[in-house]
């Protein structure tokens, strides 16, 4: 359908930015398993120390990439679903505030002025304008929401009785979930570091500024994982040639998600001090349920393909299995969607561990959590979206892909090197390899006392995943930029693939609106921080003065 | 409404979490896994010192700070059960004792505390997982277990 010039650009912009700057941060990728795997004993190279690499990694690839991608996905599903177009103006705005917040901060880091990763965990202190800029992304981020929401109202006014579209309830699902899970974030950063920052107030208290950022740091990662699950659910049955198995499997998923999503913070605390085990307990609860809405993705999506497969003549229990365009050039989504969810296998079952209370005490901050979240983040979530944003931009552009045989295998390969990394960094992991570590200086020194030689295996082994990740990453850039930079061939215009239900259920009028579950959401948040904040305000001690990461002295 | 495999499906779900519920809980309770405990905060946990209570009894205080923890060398006899209570003078530092699944955070403001056995003897290296600046990877201390000398 056609597109107005203006959201058009907005969309592409959205695009283009977070893809050159993945450039940075798959570099970074690379050199980190490089470091790690004890190849170079220096703390930097190329001019950029070891953890400011680390920081631009996880800023750009978790942060800047995820949040463009959402918003400018967020426009499409909105005015391809609903036929409305978002304002012009609130549009422009907030890509603006997302471009300036992002510049601040990548300044900041570049300077070498802020290497606090993007936890941010003070009292290390980054640059006021790494802080300042992170909050200025967020915010420009919240901007579309509200305007979504008075199309969504005025949709909803002129179809009465009619379903909301899933994709179009999975976009505002999710931004409510991100708006909710960042006002923690913003408290942190506006009320707590800022002023710590700028030397303004001389301490801040530690544990309140942790658990504030784990209020928001583990919806984060829905927020992440969302946008790939609405193209799970209304695209990949379409593109592997079949129908979605139950729209209503999909509504009840989305809305468990809404529910759930934010009160699970807790579990990233599990050895932290200042809050009680009753509330780590809760913790552990509540994150197990988060598990339910996975489960039904996992049977209604295997149930798609297996229908999708069917239909193109598959026989017998798992002949289905056999029949899916697995690198039909033309269909070149279904592959990035596939590979995803292949990872995203192993990636939910290792979650569940990090999840579990006890378990936990074994794989904590070790190297095993970079190996899980990366065949979540950088499964999934990470090939579905490089995998739109290349669609987005052929469609829109009215480009044909460039080297079409080679973007068909990208996905494979990088879903061989995920496999290969985190099977790596889990190993190491379990025989108390620290993450966010540069290994090479010391523990994977043999001239240094503090060697380490039991891990060499472990990180070599990641070492050969990464090298074969940024290997596919390198092609997908030259498919991308190739596709950006081509002649003009077709008609431009927004074009999703639109996936039919095989049980149209009716129209419930619980699963067709927001107002209960968002209670609920509030409910259930109440239940799970109350506890948690409480613990945190009556154990602290006294607050911490700011440190820079290269000085043991306290000072700004 | 739901189709009957779906149903299943939710069921089976919903039965698998019960399973890990309760796998949670035995450990947690007949093993003894538990995690980090929570002390409101004390000026004399930050301190760094080993104190014994009795022969089998050890009181481990430890204070992590840009970039060594102190003490560095804990001597302790095989079978003895250790309290650690660990706390920070600084920044966010980690405390990990992989072989023993030993694994908190070392936090100022905050004493985290856990009770672990040390039934053989050996080195058991004491590793900070949470970076802390520039000097993390240099931050090891070590916990030896051994007779003492005659």
């Amino acid at each position: 359908m056609n597109v107005s010039r203006s959201l058009r650009n907005v969309i592409i912009i959205e695009l283009f930015v977070p893809i050159t700057l993945l450039i940075l941060g798959i570099y970074h990728g690379l050199m980190q398993v490089v470091y790690r795997a004890g190849v170079i004993h220096q703390s930097s190279a190329v001019k950029l120390d070891y953890y400011q690499g680390l920081t631009l990694h996880g800023v750009i690839n978790a942060i800047v990439l995820t949040t463009f991608f959402a918003v400018s996905f967020g426009h499409a599903t909105i005015f391809f679903y609903l036929k409305k177009e978002p304002n012009k103006k609130a549009s422009w705005i907030s890509l603006g505030l997302m471009v300036v917040g992002t510049l601040m901060a990548a300044w900041a880091i570049l300077a070498g002025k802020a290497s606090v990763l993007y936890t941010f965990y003070p009292p290390l202190k980054g640059h006021p304008l790494f802080y300042l800029g992170t909050a200025l992304l967020i915010v420009g981020s919240w901007i579309p929401l509200f305007d979504w929401l008075v199309l969504y109202r005025s949709w909803k006014k002129e179809n009465p009785g009619k379903k909301v579209p899933l994709a179009v309830l999975g976009t505002l699902v999710n931004f409510i979930v991100w708006f909710v899970c960042t006002l923690a974030v913003a408290y942190e950063v506006l009320v707590l570091l800022l002023p710590w920052a700028m030397g303004w107030t001389p301490t801040v208290n530690v544990t309140l500024a942790r658990t504030l950022f784990w209020f928001f740091g583990h919806a984060l990662v829905y927020f992440w994982l969302l946008p790939a699950y609405i193209m799970f659910y209304t695209m990949l049955p379409k593109v592997a040639g079949g129908k979605l198995y139950s729209d209503l499997a999909g509504r009840i998923a989305l809305f468990l998600f809404l529910l759930l999503s934010v009160p699970v913070g807790v579990h990233h605390q599990f050895s932290d001090p200042n809050i009680s085990s009753t509330t780590k307990w809760l913790s552990t609860v509540l994150t197990f349920a988060v598990a339910v809405p996975s489960f039904i993705t996992a049977f209604t999506l295997s149930a798609s393909l297996e229908y999708a497969g069917r239909q193109r003549g598959a026989k017998g229990l798992l002949g289905w299995f056999g029949k899916l365009p697995y690198l039909d050039s033309n269909r070149y989504l279904f592959g990035y969607m596939i590979a995803g969810l292949i990872l995203f296998i192993f990636g939910g079952f290792t979650g569940i561990v990090n999840s579990s209370y006890a378990l936990n005490n074994v794989v904590h901050n070790t190297s095993w959590l970079p190996g899980h979240f990366h065949m979540t983040v950088a499964g999934p979530v990470f090939l579905a979206m490089i995998a739109m944003s290349l669609h987005l931009i052929a469609t829109l552009r009215g480009r044909k892909i460039f080297l079409p045989k080679v973007n068909v295998i990208v996905p494979y390969l990088w879903m061989i090197g995920v496999l290969i990394f985190s099977f790596g960094l889990m190993w190491g992991g379990l025989m108390g390899e620290p993450r966010r570590t540069n290994l090479g200086m010391t523990y994977l020194n043999p001239q240094n006392e503090l060697y380490h030689p039991q891990w060499v295996p472990s990180t070599m082994l990641a070492l050969s995943g990464g090298f074969i990740m940024f290997l596919a990453g390198m092609l997908y850039f030259v498919v991308f930029f190739g596709t950006f930079f081509r002649k003009k061939t077709e008609t431009a215009g927004l074009d999703l693939p639109v996936s039919e239900a095989y049980h149209d259920e009716k129209m419930v009028p619980l699963f067709n609106g927001f107002k209960p579950w968002i209670i609920v959401m509030v409910v259930i948040i109440l239940i799970a921080y109350v506890p948690a904040l409480v613990d945190v305000l009556s154990n602290s001690g006294p607050g911490a003065p700011p440190h820079l990461p290269h000085n043991p002295m306290p000072g700004i | 409404m739901l189709d009957k495999f779906e149903i299943r499906v939710l069921r089976i779900t919903g039965l698998l979490i019960i399973i890990f519920f309760f796998s949670i809980l035995y450990v947690t309770g007949k093993r003894k896994v538990d995690v980090t405990e929570c002390i409101p905060y004390d000026k004399a946990y930050a301190e760094p010192r080993v104190t014994k209570i009795d022969d089998k009894t050890y009181q481990v205080f430890a204070v992590a700070g840009m970039w060594t923890f102190e003490p560095s060398v804990i001597n302790i006899p095989p079978g003895a059960e250790v309290d650690f209570f660990v706390t920070s003078k600084d920044v966010v530092h980690g405390f990990n004792i992989a072989e023993r699944n030993v694994n908190m955070m070392a936090v100022y403001g905050g004493i985290s505390k856990t009770t672990v056995k040390f039934p053989e003897t050996g080195v058991y290296k004491i590793t900070c997982h949470e970076y802390c600046g520039t000097g993390h990877q240099n931050m090891q201390a070590e916990v030896i277990v051994d007779y003492p000398k005659p």
